[in-house]
């Protein structure tokens, strides 16, 4: 890498078109983040500090129920799913299966839109009342896929003869499980599970599909505010948000350094 | 091989999930198959299974209407531009960005791509939202655009509602789609054969073309295929960002659902944009592995 003048200028026109994309991707984050302490209704010019906007959502009762119910459904939705995907994981490491791979990856491969309106068909069609049960049902089925895969590749990336060996010395399926396989995978189950609750958490499409008309979540709320009109205060729970998906990662990035890379990869996809 | 275990251990594992996704998801599905083929319901959802007489309600009704009438084939022929444009800009965006990447001393690599992804992971509608503001007719950005416009003797222009909004936060949201399967590529490049390619005398320009484009070829069409499928189905951009004529497919599946409330039409039009999308996908896919294989061949 240490060749001479025509790399380097090349890679000064790399790093400009790079620090344009990186601005790109951040600019308008930044600016999100910005105007929600902004002392104006507009979100034009820079007026001077204020928390109001923090104030005003805090006695925002719509809002804090649909941060409750978000919250909720994300808790639910990302334990079942990461029981159910940790399941999956390792069926799909340790067995050749035809189904369950097709059934686990498509709903990620497909778009969003299609299940939405599938799930909503078959809620109705089912007369299951459309609300935050509905809703969970649906996150649970598309989170399973990202979990799953999470905890196949952690699994890929592991000794299979740790629990031939613990077999051997006669532990039991079960305690080969719990005494082997599962501590080992549990950074992948773990940041599956941040993973679910991020998806749930900021999923839009499909709630919007699934969750009927007295239901509320975050992003449906965020979602009426915003078609009416622009206002600092959804600055202000964007920003709020933007901090917790925030920490969700650092903490999934301490249990499992390489699922920054690895769990969206379209590696893992194929 | 104790095989009585091994397919106990096969049911529990895989059981649960497998019953799970077939209930929430291929049970869903495959009733939106039958709904498709069935009358819309005097109220909106659908008709009654069973006809007066007793046969059962199934019909080509909704399949027919749709082929006839051009206005929803244009509608996805808007939306498919929209989605090859916004997979080419993409594409030019990231490119470089990937290929700083993959060629940065190792330590840094983890952090640079960490930068990519973290947007992503931030909600959807905020993303949206965030060029509400810069596009917003208050906003420095739209007031420049129109003080140049207006030094040229142009009207000026509304930047939010309009195909413009609609492209670059399209773009926006997809971008880390694009990035990840090009960086994942380009990091397994043998750096030597750039090496030999300067010995022999080839330029940097001549040296990308010929080798690292070609090179990363999957990387492309795998991101391609990333980022096209959701950006031909997506409905929230042009609902919040886009104009009156911005409208795109999954737009009028939205309306076909939640307004129309014509269930059998709207499955339709879903059914038909997951086969085009899942059709244009596959197709990219194979383009990139006949042109990797030539240039296995020799062809290069």
């Amino acid at each position: 890498m240490a060749s001479g003048g025509p790399r380097r200028r090349g890679r000064y026109l790399l790093w400009a078109a790079a620090l344009f994309a990186y601005a790109f991707l951040y600019l308008p984050l930044v600016i999100v983040v910005v105007y929600s302490f902004n002392d104006s209704r507009l979100n034009a010019e820079w007026v001077g500090f204020t928390l109001d906007w923090y104030r005003k959502l805090a006695s925002n009762n719509e809002m804090l129920l649909a941060a409750g119910n978000s919250l909720l459904i994300a808790a639910v939705a990302s334990l079942v799913a990461t029981v159910l995907g940790t399941m999956a994981g390792i069926a799909m490491h340790r067995y050749k299966l035809r189904v369950l791979p097709i059934l686990v990856l498509t709903p990620i491969a497909i778009p969003e839109i299609l299940m939405g309106v599938a799930l909503l068909i078959f809620f109705v069609l089912i007369n299951f009342t459309l609300g935050l049960v509905s809703v969970a049902l649906a996150h649970i089925a598309f989170c399973i896929g990202f979990v799953a895969i999470v905890v196949r590749s952690r699994l890929a990336g592991m000794d299979d003869s740790l629990v031939e060996a613990a077999r051997d010395l006669g532990a039991t399926p079960w305690q080969a499980f719990t005494h082997v396989t599962l501590p080992l995978i549990m950074p992948g189950v773990i940041a599956g599970a941040l993973m679910a609750f991020t998806l749930s958490i900021d999923d839009f499409v499909i709630t919007f599909f699934t969750a009927g008309a007295g239901t509320v979540t975050l992003p449906l709320q965020i979602y009426s505010m915003i078609k009416i009109a622009v206002t600092p205060e959804v600055n202000a729970v964007s920003t709020l948000l933007m901090l917790l998906t925030l920490l969700l990662i650092v903490i999934a990035s301490k249990v499992s350094p390489s699922l920054l890379r690895g769990a969206e990869s379209p590696e893992e996809k194929r | 091989m104790a095989q009585p275990r091994r397919n106990w251990g096969k049911w529990i594992t895989s059981g649960p999930p497998l019953v799970y996704l077939l209930v929430f998801f291929a049970v869903p599905t495959l009733i939106m198959v039958l709904a498709s083929f069935r009358t819309p319901g005097e109220f909106g959802g659908l008709a009654p299974l069973r006809n007066e007489d007793g046969s059962l309600d199934l019909t080509l009704e909704s399949y027919v209407r749709f082929a006839t009438e051009p206005l929803y084939w244009q509608i996805f022929l808007k939306s498919f531009w929209y989605a090859i444009a916004t997979t080419l800009a993409c594409l030019v965006l990231a490119y470089p960005l990937a290929m700083l990447i993959a060629r940065s001393d190792r330590r840094y690599r983890d952090l640079l791509l960490l930068l990519v992804i973290l947007p992503f992971w931030s909600n959807f509608l905020i993303r949206v939202y965030a060029w509400m503001i810069i596009l917003g007719p208050n906003a420095a950005f739209a007031r420049v655009v129109n003080g140049v416009l207006g030094a040229f003797g142009i009207e000026p222009v509304s930047l939010l509602f309009s195909a413009f909004a609609v492209l670059v936060c399209l773009v926006y949201v997809h971008l880390p789609f694009m990035v990840l399967p090009l960086y994942a590529n380009l990091e397994k490049h043998d750096s030597t054969l750039l090496d030999a390619a300067q010995d022999l005398g080839a330029n940097a320009w001549q040296r990308f073309w010929r080798i690292t484009f070609p090179l990363s070829l999957p990387g492309v069409y795998a991101g391609a295929a990333l980022v096209f499928i959701p950006a031909f189905g997506i409905f929230a951009i042009p609902d919040i960002l886009g104009g009156p004529n911005d409208s795109l497919i999954g737009n009028v599946i939205k309306q076909q659902f939640l307004e129309t409330r014509d269930w059998p039409f709207g499955s339709v039009l879903s059914i038909v944009l997951t086969v085009l999308a899942l059709l244009i996908a596959g197709f990219a896919a194979w383009v990139g592995k006949r042109g990797v294989a030539r240039l296995a061949a020799g062809d290069a």
